[in-house]
């Protein structure tokens, strides 16, 4: 079993560990492969082997016919509609197919392993380029064929021929235009700065229920609420950019980055929309009145004006001015003062502009 | 078998007499395909994609790719009457009201996923055998254009369902594409077709993704095989295989047969895990609404680096004549992907660049005979695997009981400290194989049988390494060097002179050096001369006095 012959049979140690053994058929002279009949590095399998591992592979197809029987019997038995109905049907379908899959792959493979002979065959490899004589022939052709054309010659046939390809080339991107309106100015304002039907500010409601809050009621002791314009409960344009989340504080907990006149009795409101790439900061720590957004961990000081704390973020939660209606509900006594959510080319630094108009 | 059966003869004396595909098959039916297990990684991203079509062709009968709100009356009780989007309600229709449509929803998502895993397996090969190199460069583009657009493919494909999930890597895109200096706004407006989230975005990505990128996927494919056809597989090194040669088992029967097989395999394990293992279960998301997302939402695996880089980056932003640069979603959007990609297309012809070297080589190298390349390989393994981990870090904080601001303030540092480490210590073990390989060669290896000198010491006896792998060691190629010796007046070569050239000469000396060449196999000094000894000693049959 080993090209070391001075070693008795009780000590073959001539591997290094983790190699493949040493009747592995790599090498050609090794005694435990035949010596190839007929075409060379054809190595024909072990007859006794073969017989044998032909009963194995004939039973494995036969496993994969059983399989795909059971597969088409799932389909027609098992129906789907309810939670545990559609698992049966998940379970079978895909426990047949995959044990008909696995049956006849692992069938094929015992037959080439077994059945095929072991190939040692070698073959010339030949240099990618092509020979000088025939790269000579192509570059007088390509220059016969410029020539003929009159491509060289003819200068001006050139130049209209560049002219006229140059719009005919733009054409497809500016067919492209109509994907979307400009920007414009959109991405500054909210809903929230849009006229009501009467004319009245526009109140703040519950996401979700719909229902206005009572400013006297309102309370959130270590909660936040999510907050939506009225009358744009399901419009998905104006929530990416006026959702908001509700907070209480009591007055001696506010710091000066919050601005108590957007407040009403320590009530405040925050977009919602994080000012990094837009994801809802929706997760509130209520003993630190850190506000947390979930995909990229920006964090928010409440108390303080939204302002970063930590996280990639580099600006506050911009706050709603807020007031309350004659029947004491909350409403929006304007627009958010800077654009929400995240950054844009073309936003500038609109806190700055804020303080700069205010003093 | 003497003759092939009518059956075939016939349609193809039919098909030779029009195609003259006679000469073809000649050249081809016994076309040598080298065996190594490393060879397979790419056929698993190939049957990959042959199941994504299938499967992807097989969902498109009932996926509605429409943002129209409807409300939902199908039979997941827990949504019933819910409004959602067109799009939605179809995916919930294939999860519970097709049969199969649930284990072809999840057979294409695991499929997915095993494509970008097949994909990086098979680049990572190619790199650390250096199978890239001359006349394979442009398959190794053809490559990285492929790798760059199988995961837009993933994107535009994970996104469709306009589940909660979804929805909420639809905003980062968009948040991302507005941080794009000067054109950002305009593009996430052409995008979105207006304001975010819109009404167009699903329809489009539904293009993108069943048509306009499948297509070029599958041009470049086949041309990545077409190529690999024509300029042959590359080889390990071992007995009687050069240059110049394959060595190996013909395409008909035997790869072929083993092709079919492993597409089997790759079909059913993907099966497999399509049916135990549920993956994006849309269902418990519910519809997707821009002011709600879940705790831990999370990209597929190959756009995790990316969400990493994200986290980590701190909070910087610049302001300036009434404009912003939005650096901290635009440098991890941007430059993480854009270092790996960029250095990937360009590696190879730095690699020319550096080392001069422009002959052919079809030898696959073992990547402890580059050392520089393989540490450079690993060092961005590292890089965005450590991007990849960040990505996580709030399952990391949670089930590792770590403060969550404390890992993103670590990543901070080990993004940078991670892969200076990495290169260091991957050097070190590659150089220390080498050793291991030389020393195979000029002492051959550990025998078991322990033998007492004369003046009392036990020493091993080592024989020589088999055959094959002694062939498969010296198979190692020294990389080569730039000529930088000054000449007889101490002037260096033309090429030299400059800064960069100086800096090249550099580089080259220090990416080709050989640092552990391989014996001739004969060994020198005292302590080795006893073992050579001891060949001679073992041969002549006296360690039977040892039992």
């Amino acid at each position: 079993m080993t090209e070391q012959n001075e070693f008795p049979e009780s000590r073959v140690p001539v591997r290094v560990i983790g190699t493949p053994p040493a009747d592995a058929p790599i090498v050609e002279n090794d005694p435990g492969v035949h010596a190839p009949e007929g075409v060379p590095g054809v190595i024909p399998a072990d007859p006794v082997k073969a017989r044998k591992a032909e009963r194995v592979v004939a039973l494995l197809f036969v496993i994969a016919f059983l399989a795909g029987v059971a597969f088409i019997a799932s389909y027609v038995l098992f129906q789907v509609g309810t939670i545990d109905r559609t698992a049966t049907s998940n379970y079978t379908l895909g426990a047949s197919l995959a044990v008909g899959l696995l049956a006849l792959a692992i069938g094929i493979t015992v037959w080439v392993r077994q059945i095929m002979p072991k190939y040692n065959l070698v073959q010339e490899r030949h240099a990618m380029a092509s020979d000088p004589d025939t790269r000579e022939y192509v570059r007088d052709t390509f220059v016969q064929g410029a020539d003929e054309s009159g491509f060289v010659k003819h200068r001006l046939l050139r130049r209209t021929l560049l002219l006229a390809a140059a719009p005919l080339g733009l054409a497809p991107l500016i067919l492209l235009k109509d994907l979307g309106p400009l920007p414009g100015t959109s991405l500054r304002h909210t809903v929230w700065g849009e006229p009501t039907k009467g004319g009245k500010p526009r109140r703040l409601v519950v996401e979700g229920t719909g229902r206005p809050i009572l400013a006297a009621d309102f309370n959130s002791p270590g909660g936040i609420l999510s907050v939506v314009p009225e009358g744009f409960e399901e419009d998905l344009d104006a929530l990416a950019k006026a959702t908001l989340i509700l907070l209480k504080f009591r007055p001696e907990e506010l710091k000066q980055g919050t601005n108590l006149n957007w407040t009403h009795d320590g009530i405040v409101a925050y977009s919602k929309i994080c000012t990094h790439v837009g994801c809802p900061a929706a997760l509130y720590e209520q003993t630190t009145h850190h506000i947390l957004c979930p995909c990229h961990q920006s964090t928010f000081d409440a108390s303080d004006g939204a302002k970063v704390v930590f996280g990639p973020a580099a600006r506050p939660l911009p706050q709603l001015p807020i007031g309350i209606d004659e029947e004491g509900y909350l409403v929006a006594k304007s627009d958010f003062k800077v654009p929400v959510g995240p950054s844009f080319w073309e936003r500038g630094d609109a806190e700055a502009k804020l303080r700069e108009n205010a003093s | 078998m003497n003759a092939p059966p009518k059956a075939i003869t016939g349609p193809s004396t039919f098909l030779d007499d029009r195609l003259g595909a006679g000469s073809f098959l000649k050249r081809n039916l016994r076309k040598i395909f080298p065996d190594h297990w490393s060879f397979l990684l790419g056929e698993i991203a190939l049957y990959s994609f042959i199941i994504l079509l299938l499967t992807g062709t097989f969902l498109t009968f009932w996926f509605k790719p429409s943002m129209g709100e409807v409300t939902y009356f199908g039979s997941y009780r827990e949504l019933y009457g819910v409004r959602m989007s067109e799009a939605y309600q179809s995916a919930l229709h294939i999860s519970f009201d097709v049969r199969g449509g649930l284990l072809i929803r999840q057979i294409h998502h695991w499929a997915a996923l095993m494509f970008v895993v097949g994909m990086m397996a098979h680049m990572l090969r190619v790199f650390f055998t250096g199978a890239y190199r001359k006349p394979r460069e442009l398959n190794w583009l053809i490559g990285v254009i492929l790798l760059t657009l199988a995961l837009l493919e993933g994107l535009t494909g994970y996104s469709l369902p306009d589940d909660l999930l979804s929805g909420a890597g639809l905003r980062i895109t968009e948040g991302v594409m507005l941080s794009i200096p000067v054109i950002g706004t305009y593009l996430a407006f052409f995008l979105f077709g207006g304001e975010y989230p819109g009404h167009d975005v699903i329809s489009r990505f539904y293009t993108i993704h069943i048509l306009l990128i499948p297509g070029i996927l599958l041009a470049l494919i086949s041309a990545h095989l077409i190529l690999m056809w024509v300029q042959k597989h590359t080889q390990m090194a071992g007995k009687d295989r050069t240059e110049r040669n394959v060595v190996g088992a013909p395409f008909y029967p035997a790869f072929m047969a083993k092709s079919g097989a492993f597409f089997l395999f790759t079909f059913g394990v993907v099966a497999l895990l399509g049916t135990f293992a549920q993956i994006n279960p849309i269902w418990l998301f519910g519809p997707y609404n821009p002011a709600n997302i879940s705790a831990g939402s999370q990209p597929d695996w190959y756009m995790g680096f990316l969400e990493g880089a994200l986290r980590i980056m701190p909070p910087w932003e610049i302001n300036f004549l009434d404009h912003t640069l939005t650096l901290s979603v635009l440098i991890p959007a941007l430059v993480p992907l854009g270092i790996l990609m960029t250095g990937l297309a360009l590696y190879p012809f730095i690699e020319q660049w550096v080392t001069g070297d422009r002959r052919e080589h079809h030898f696959a190298e073992r990547p402890r005979n580059n050392p520089h390349r393989t540490s450079i390989g690993i060092s961005s393994i590292t890089f965005y695997g450590i991007l990849w981990l960040l990505g996580a870090n709030d399952l990391i904080s949670a089930n590792f009981h770590i403060d969550l601001y404390t890992t993103t303030l670590i990543g901070r540092v080990v993004i940078f400290v991670g892969p200076a480490i990495a290169y260091w210590a991957t050097y070190r073990i590659c150089i220390g194989l080498q050793r291991k390989d030389a020393e195979v060669l000029s002492h051959g290896v550990e025998s078991g049988v322990i033998k007492r000198m004369p003046s009392g010491e036990y020493i091993e006896v080592h024989t020589p390494a088999a055959e094959d792998i002694a062939e498969h060691i010296r198979g190692k190629h020294e990389i080569p060097v730039l000529e930088s010796a000054e000449d007889g007046e101490g002037i260096p070569p033309k090429s030299a002179r400059t800064p960069l050239g100086r800096l090249r000469t550099k580089m080259s000396a220090a990416y080709g050096t050989d640092h552990v060449p391989l014996g001739d196999g004969h060994v020198h000094g005292e302590h080795e001369e006893a073992h050579e000894d001891e060949h001679a000693a073992v041969g002549a049959g006296e360690h039977k006095q040892l039992h």
